[in-house]
């Protein structure tokens, strides 16, 4: 019984530190801040509940699983208000999000220069955008998107 | 006074799970706790159907289990986007219709759509929320818009 416990949450960890890893992965990898919220994202939700439900496993029946369960709501309400509070601020500042250069071809095909090309403007933008923007222009590039 | 005995019900009840220790003393200190920031809240006006939303109860566990299988479905589809050498993104923002009728049920549409990964809620206005999406596909499995018919359903219950 107690392999088969130790197992599961050994695999539940694991994917929790996986998913931890790929979240970090993310936020190296993605252009601009906007799109990096999304790789956060990630460790907020499936990162730490999996973790959270492998220390339950751990504990079994007892007040340390409620604790931890009280811990799970809690993240689940709280995070997806702060991301929500971080990315309307910069929003409202006029940071303007990252779209990527739509050539007709799709974006499969893009050869590793264009990318490369692509994500200095990205980076360029993230830390350019707060000054020079105005909400009216952050609406703009919103509507356009449309 | 639905409100307030649900919110004294429910205090009590994370006073207990939290100290774990049934001594009458113990309990008595929980008791007086409680009694003190019900008062507290009552005189800030706070026990409402907003702080307390006692009416949501019957269809938000069955919304919850839901909404998670969507929170493990929608981090494969990021993680596989981030481990792709291409990295495919196509970032847009698009405006998702709010058909909620209280302000309770837009933050639960809203903070939904946040924990979904790959979709962020930028801005909240009206009966209309700004999403930012990581992908066109993630963007327009918002805009079919199972998550507002869902939470739109959780509250027409109360």
């Amino acid at each position: 019984m107690e392999i088969v416990q130790d197992t599961i949450s050994w695999l539940l960890i694991l994917g929790g530190a996986a998913f931890l890893l790929i979240g970090g992965l993310g936020l190296v990898r993605l252009p601009d801040f906007y799109t990096r919220i999304h790789a956060a994202g990630i460790t907020d939700t499936m990162a730490s509940e999996l973790l959270l439900v492998a220390l339950m496993v751990q504990a079994g029946f007892s007040l340390v699983t409620v604790k931890l369960i009280i811990i799970g709501l809690f993240l689940f309400f709280t995070s997806p208000t702060a991301t929500h509070a971080v990315a309307n601020a910069a929003f409202v500042a006029g940071l303007k999000p990252y779209f990527a250069p739509k050539p007709s071809a799709p974006a499969q095909e893009k050869t590793s220069e264009e990318k490369a090309g692509e994500e200095k403007i990205g980076e360029e933008k993230g830390v350019a955008g707060a000054p020079s923007g105005p909400v009216v222009q952050a609406e703009k590039g919103a509507e356009s998107s449309n | 006074m639905l409100h307030i005995i649900s919110l004294s019900a429910g205090l009590f009840g994370l006073w207990l799970l939290l100290s774990g220790i049934f001594k009458p003393l113990i309990i008595f200190f929980g008791v007086v706790s409680v009694l003190l920031v019900v008062w507290l809240a009552r005189r800030m006006d706070l026990v409402d159907h907003e702080a307390v939303p006692v009416q949501l109860t019957g269809g938000i566990l069955g919304y919850w289990i839901w909404l998670a299988k969507e929170i493990a479905v929608a981090n494969y589809a990021v993680a596989r986007v981030i481990l792709d050498p291409k990295l495919p993104i196509s970032p847009v923002m698009v405006r998702v219709k709010a058909t909620q009728k209280t302000d309770v049920g837009r933050v639960i549409h809203a903070n939904s759509i946040t924990l979904t990964p790959g979709t962020v809620s930028v801005e909240l206005e009206g009966d209309e929320i700004l999403v930012h999406a990581l992908t066109q596909e993630l963007a327009d499995g918002t805009m079919e818009g199972s998550i507002d018919r869902r939470v739109t359903a959780v509250e027409g219950r109360g």
